[in-house]
């Protein structure tokens, strides 16, 4: 007797167990398929554009020629990010792990994470109503000082809406990604190898150039590729930013365009064949993303795996 | 003979060779007055001052310091004074940005009208209007407030069981299999995704599915949720992970079910860490515009329907109203209106990420720990 009610209830449990367990997988399962799908519509619906005849895309010469000045305009831009956003980041997390006195270094974090949390499109308005015409004059001074650098051939856009600006803006929408898992890594240095630095009579910084840096490499290496793929895949503070046009080599000028900003612009009015080109364009930053990311990761979980032993 | 033994007050031998401790204020207070001479010559501006005085600075105690400790130390200061400067160059933006959305959208905040009314039938002579000072500035958000928290909620409707799911899955069912692994993997680079792609992958499916041309508010939802699981999946697991294992096994030696420990054990604990995870996964969605701008057009008028026309959003909002002025002749006064939303915008999401901190404290477990 006593064991049939206990299978009976066991039976209820179990039903319970097994709803609970499949709902749990599906959802897991349900995520694989959502990236899975968004890889697979976006090359349904962007093949009319590999297939249509080359006079039908914009520009007239295929899609070839119209993606890739706005790739190469995207990794510009990416890139002047990137350069601004990797030392002032690894500067702040070294700041906030090792310099800052402890009892503030949690609230600076925080003062730093608020930089991640303003939405992009105000970025965006910010960088046009206040930093492009403050700027504008330092555009001016360096077409003239330094106008024999292709980089820098004027004449400067007079309203400062350049590339330059545009990759300022994205360089400060960076800086908390890059800060935020740097210092994590800072912090995991074991504190005996510090130590030892300190005691053998290190100052401040040759300890960090000793034994905080070395291990924190990979880390380092991994956070600055997420902030690309950050830098890259970024919209509203390009749109809002540049006035875009054809590809050129100085920074100064206007012109250049980023693959999502060129997206953004001209989706809300596209029908037809204009469509197809602009996911196809999306196509190409999801791949693009998609492997910085990986890469990314892959450091990660590489170093990962050793970083638990000191 | 005497006066040899008179002590003389001499320096100890420990700190012999150092700066004394008010060497940095020294050097700041030369500095900056240098730097205001220095500006006062080519112009005067505050930011300029601030720099020339920094770099001034920065110059000084490295060489005090390099002439009296040595080579390293001044090594030592110098690493110092960058560490510090990048610290202060990355606080000038967020102080900027917030400075210029306050002064910007006050105005437009205390503009009668601006919260409780839509766009619906303004158009560009009304602004017109406005511009020559005839008339007042009209028109408001209260279609884009309207339509962000519509598509916010569903948004999140459709993120937090899906995400809290999977986190339960790769927590309590995982156990490092292949597929939590892979869930792991993908879901990292998940949150990787650009926007705007997650835009178009939602415009792309319901093009498909539903017929091309669809853009609601859902198709928004939809965009938003491909930010927001990511977001939630990687918050849950954390908290999942620090439930201590102890009392699931008590939950397990008293003979309850797997999916009940979870259900009244493991997720009551760890509800504070989950619940400020979505707050800060949904203050990440709502400012979002890229994809809300590919999914859900852009309307002027009220849309109580989120699975039917065009919706609008606060950052759209924004967006069109800086680009596409109502009257293009005269655009203040709908950079007016765009900056008063953004001020509307910034105070949701910190008031979010307040919310997020302020749950985490006030539901923590007391574990005793």
């Amino acid at each position: 007797m006593t064991t049939t009610s206990l299978t009976s209830s066991r039976g209820a449990g179990r039903a319970g167990d097994k709803v609970f367990s499949g709902a749990a997988l599906a959802a897991g399962c349900l995520i694989l398929a959502v990236l899975f799908g968004v890889a697979l519509f976006l090359v349904i619906q962007a093949i009319p554009a590999f297939t249509a005849p080359a006079a039908d895309i914009q520009g007239g010469e295929g899609f070839f020629a119209y993606i890739w000045p706005i790739v190469v305009g995207t990794l510009i831009a990416a890139i002047i990010a990137l350069a601004i956003a990797t030392p002032v980041s690894i500067g702040v997390a070294l700041f906030i792990s090792h310099f800052a006195p402890r009892g503030l270094a949690s609230g600076l974090g925080y003062v730093i994470d608020l930089l991640a949390a303003i939405p992009s499109v105000i970025y965006g308005a910010w960088g046009a109503a206040f930093l492009a015409p403050q700027i504008s004059p330092a555009y001016g001074w360096l077409a003239a000082n330094m106008g024999w650098l292709p980089l820098f051939h004027g004449p400067a856009s007079a309203t400062g809406k350049t590339i330059l600006t545009a990759g300022i803006v994205l360089s400060v929408m960076v800086i908390p990604i890059i800060t935020s898992l740097s210092r994590e890594i800072f912090l995991q240095t074991p504190k005996l190898h510090e130590e030892a630095a300190l005691a053998l009579g290190a100052t401040r910084w040759e300890m960090i150039k000793m034994s905080v840096l070395p291990f924190a490499r990979p880390g380092i290496i991994s956070a600055v590729m997420l902030g690309l793929g950050r830098a890259l895949g970024e919209t509203m503070a390009v749109a809002l930013v540049l006035s875009s046009g054809a590809l050129t080599a100085s920074l100064i000028q206007s012109g250049n365009q980023t693959i999502a900003a060129e997206i953004a612009l001209n989706f809300p009015e596209a029908s037809g064949l204009k469509v197809s080109t602009l996911i196809a364009a999306g196509l190409v930053l999801f791949v693009i993303t998609l492997a910085v990311n990986m890469i990314a990761r892959w450091i990660i979980s590489r170093h990962k795996e050793f970083s638990g032993a000191n | 003979m005497t006066s040899t033994l008179t002590p003389v007050r001499k320096r100890s031998a420990l700190t012999k060779g150092q700066l004394p401790k008010y060497a940095p204020y020294v050097v700041l207070g030369v500095a900056l007055v240098l730097g205001a001479a220095i500006l006062a010559l080519i112009g005067f501006n505050a930011f300029g001052w601030g720099v020339v005085s920094a770099v001034l600075f920065a110059a000084g105690l490295v060489g005090w310091s390099g002439a009296v400790e040595g080579a390293r130390k001044a090594k030592d200061k110098l690493a110092t004074c960058l560490v510090v400067g990048a610290f202060l160059v990355a606080l000038l933006p967020l102080i900027s940005v917030i400075w210029t959305v306050m002064v910007n959208g006050i105005p437009g905040l205390l503009n009668p009208g601006f919260l409780g009314t839509s766009m619906n039938g303004v158009t560009g002579v009304f602004d017109n209007r406005a511009a020559e000072g005839t008339g007042p500035v009209v028109g408001g958000i209260y279609h884009a407030l309207l339509g962000t928290v519509q598509i916010t909620l569903l948004a999140t409707v459709i993120s937090v069981p899906v995400g809290l799911l999977t986190a339960i899955y790769l927590v309590e069912y995982g156990n490092d299999r292949p597929l939590a692994r892979a869930i792991t993997f993908f879901v990292d680079v998940m949150t990787g995704i650009p926007s705007i792609v997650a835009g178009l992958f939602a415009a792309a499916f319901f093009f498909a599915v539903v017929g091309p041309g669809t853009k609601t508010g859902a198709v928004a939802a939809v965009a938003l949720s491909v930010l927001m699981i990511p977001v939630v999946v990687r918050s849950s697991e954390e908290m999942l992970k620090i439930v201590p294992n102890e009392l699931r096994e008590a939950s397990y030696a008293l003979g309850v079910r797997k999916w009940r420990t979870i259900l009244k054990v493991v997720i009551p604990t760890a509800i504070s860490g989950i619940a400020s995870g979505v707050t800060l996964a949904i203050a990440r969605v709502i400012g979002e515009t890229a994809p809300i701008l590919v999914t859900a057009g852009f309307a002027t008028s009220i849309n109580n329907n989120v699975f039917g026309g065009w919706m609008a959003s606060l950052p759209t909002f924004i967006y069109t109203q800086i680009l596409n002025p109502t009257s293009p002749s005269n655009p203040d006064p709908s950079s007016q209106r765009a900056w008063g939303a953004a001020l509307v915008l910034i105070i949701l999401v910190m008031l979010l990420n307040l919310g997020a901190r302020l749950i985490a404290r006030v539901f923590a477990p007391k574990t005793g720990r």
